[in-house]
């Protein structure tokens, strides 16, 4: 069941074609990456989900239903150029911000006041934003994306500003939050997280795809067939590493033992980073 | 509504700011200060005078006996030469010395005050009336002329202008300079809340654009509901400080008065002005207060302040639009300057005018000022105590009500594109085209 499609959507700037012909289903519960350089059209395409653009054509279906303006409740979305008002308590702009997405005002501080608890940043409740750091700020607007509980979730580059330790709280709530049933949209160069999160992903350059599917099947698709080899040969010379070539791999098994005691064989699968550098600059070209 | 909980931060955050908090409060003060002050300085003025002894070395012999003494001042004619006189002054007997050299009538009269600090004006002011009367006078009678014929003959002439209309029954005295000062004050007013509270609303816009909190709202409504929230929420904002000044204005007169002796302060003036109408015309106080009913009743003060209230609210919404889609064009306020000229200079222009329109408010640049959209707010303010045929209000007011509903569809088009642009130097052709996404 898809929880998000995309289908045929085009949007042109001007004489600018920004976004062609893009399709993608979404499926429910699962974390979808969008990757592609920068201006290939991924802040694009989310505005346009969050109804911030329109599509010139093309149709966007959410749980199966045209997207409509009623969805803004069952969207959450973290923009990459995200801030909050300096001058304003902490506490006070998140309640604004929950109420604008349609909540009321004594939910918001009941579940806002549990996920400061979580965070553990309670204490910054009645603080001005301006007297709170960016990796703190970052906190407060992650949380100001999920408090309403919306069934589709859309972070663009939400790791960027953050320090490795909350990077790492904030992979498991994004986990969690799947778990628990929301969908994920993701949007972000961090090749690492890609691989760590994404169960789908899409590979957009100059608003065109260019490549999706399962990131176990992308990297089936694009191995070339090369193998990490360990063994310990008889005459004694100590460990040998190895990196073959081979479209066979039980003949080279048999070639390797013949030789010596073999201690790890690995088929070396190439990371999404280096299949997503080969194919923009092939696209580029 | 997503548009009232906008509005209700928009108002709050201001209102709660310490500057508005300052403002609010202490312009009343200032505005008490003002009407008390003239008062009590009144009241107190002979403190501020130093008592003067004045020695008057009179050759001209005209003017003995001519000098009074009063509180402050004290004459002492003497008969010793100038420097004697002089040498008195520096020795501190006198504070100062009036020479009148001998002289004739039909000579120009001159005189010469030595003193070691300054005269006061009032002192000087004294002496130069006095004698001026007493040349008069002598001169009077020198040629043969009864000083009292002249007396009776100096006459004050007032021009009633009489404004009939249609019904013979109908008309209505008009007073120019009173109308003029009270739509000047209305203009201004106006004039300088879209001034005040429009750039509030740019750089409103502004900060949510640089601190890049805009994408995270526009996904929860829409920019169209943020830019009218900004809008009406300021517009509040304006309201409740005028209110607040309107009443605070009110207690705090009200609290000086009972414990100032205002009655004092205010029975003073009353009598001086008592004095002065005495003096220059002939007229008795019933038909100076008749006069002051004539003018309050000459002004149909319900259509000013009808109008008041619409063109203040068209005026402003008018040009905070415009504001607005500025805000949004631009990256810091620095950049605001080549956009906000053009929209102030429109505003300016029936400031300009302002003589004019009170000269002629019927003549056909004022007819013109007053309907077209951008300065009919200022203009029409201007002309509307002296009264404005019905259908010109209404004709004026309907244009400004449509200018705004187109202007503020303009201009969220312009917003909607423009908080999303960063890092572009924007010019006009550029907005322009933003219209037409």
């Amino acid at each position: 069941m898809n929880y998000l499609e995309i289908n045929n959507v085009s949007k042109t700037y001007g004489t600018k074609k920004v976004l062609h012909d893009i399709s993608i289903k979404v499926p429910q519960q699962s974390i979808y990456g969008l990757l592609g350089p920068n201006g290939a059209g991924k802040t694009t395409l989310i505005r346009i989900l969050n109804q911030i653009t329109m599509p010139d054509s093309g149709q966007i279906l959410l749980d199966g239903k045209p997207l409509c303006p009623n969805d803004i409740a069952n969207i959450g979305y973290l923009p990459e150029e995200r801030g909050l008002y300096k001058k304003m308590k902490v506490g006070e702009q998140a309640i604004y911000l929950a109420q604008l997405k349609g909540m009321d005002r004594k939910e918001a501080d009941r579940r806002l006041r549990h996920w400061f608890m979580k965070f553990e940043i309670a204490s910054w409740w009645d603080k001005k934003v301006e007297e709170l750091s960016k990796g703190m700020q970052q906190k407060v607007q992650f949380i100001v994306t999920v408090i309403h509980e919306p069934k589709l979730l859309i972070f663009d580059e939400p790791f960027s500003g953050f320090d490795p330790i909350n990077v790492n709280l904030l992979k498991k709530e994004i986990l969690e939050l799947r778990d628990k049933g929301a969908t994920i949209l993701f949007s972000t160069h961090n090749m690492a997280s890609v691989e760590e999160l994404c169960d789908n992903i899409m590979l957009i350059n100059k608003g065109e795809k260019i490549l999706e599917g399962s990131v176990y099947d992308i990297k089936q698709q694009f191995k070339n067939h090369s193998y990490d080899v360990v063994y310990r040969p008889f005459d004694g010379s100590g460990e040998t590493h190895l990196t073959v070539n081979s479209e066979n791999p039980n003949e080279l098994i048999r070639e390797i033992i013949e030789k010596g005691e073999l201690v790890s064989f690995n088929e070396i699968l190439p990371s999404i980073n280096d299949i997503f550098i080969n194919l923009v600059s092939k696209s580029n070209k | 509504m997503k548009i009232g909980i906008i509005i209700e931060r928009e108002y709050l955050t201001r209102v709660k700011k310490r500057s508005f908090l300052l403002i609010t409060f202490l312009a009343p003060l200032f505005f008490a200060a003002l009407m008390f002050l003239p008062a009590i300085l009144m009241l107190n003025s002979e403190k501020f005078d130093e008592k003067k002894n004045i020695a008057v070395l009179d050759e001209s012999t005209l003017f003995v006996g001519k000098f009074k003494d009063t509180d402050v001042n004290t004459f002492i004619y003497i008969e010793n030469d100038l420097a004697d006189a002089k040498n008195l002054v520096r020795e501190g007997v006198y504070d100062g010395v009036l020479y009148i050299p001998g002289t004739s009538l039909n000579l120009p009269v001159n005189a010469e005050i030595y003193s070691m600090k300054q005269i006061p004006m009032t002192l000087s002011d004294y002496i130069n009336t006095t004698m001026k009367t007493v040349i008069e006078h002598q001169k009077l009678l020198a040629s043969g002329i009864d000083p009292d014929i002249v007396k009776a003959a100096n006459t004050s002439i007032y021009v009633q202008s009489i404004r009939m209309s249609e019904d013979e029954n109908v008309e209505k005295k008009s007073y120019g300079e009173f109308e003029f000062l009270l739509g000047l004050v209305l203009a201004m007013v106006i004039y300088f809340v879209i001034f005040i509270f429009g750039s509030q609303v740019m750089r409103g816009v502004i900060e949510e654009k640089t601190n890049r909190i805009i994408e995270v709202i526009i996904s929860s409504v829409k920019p169209f509901e943020l830019m009218m929230g900004k809008i009406i929420g300021i517009a509040f904002v304006g309201l409740t400080q005028f209110l607040l000044w309107g009443v605070l204005t009110l207690g705090i007169y009200g609290i000086v008065s009972s414990f100032l002796p205002v009655q004092d302060v205010f029975s003073t003036g009353t009598a001086m002005t008592e004095q002065i109408t005495e003096v220059s015309a002939n007229t008795d106080n019933q038909e100076v207060l008749t006069k002051a009913f004539d003018i309050i009743h000459s002004i149909n003060f319900k259509t000013v302040l009808w109008c008041f209230l619409f063109y203040f609210i068209g005026g402003y919404f008018l040009y905070s639009a415009m504001f607005a889609a500025v805000g949004s064009a631009v990256d810091n306020e620095t950049d605001t300057q080549q956009f906000v000229t053009p929209i102030s200079l429109l505003l300016v222009i029936p400031m300009i005018c302002s003589t004019i329109l009170a000269n002629a408010p019927d003549s056909s640049i004022a007819v013109w000022l007053s309907m077209i959209p951008f300065t009919s707010p200022v203009a029409m303010m201007l002309r509307i105590p002296f009264g404005v045929p019905i259908w010109q209000v209404v004709t004026s007011v309907a244009l400004l009500f449509v200018t705004f509903i187109i202007f503020t569809w303009l201009a969220s088009k312009i917003y909607r594109t423009g908080i999303l642009m960063y890092g572009k130097k924007v010019s006009w052709k550029e907005i322009f085209k933003w219209i037409k996404y």
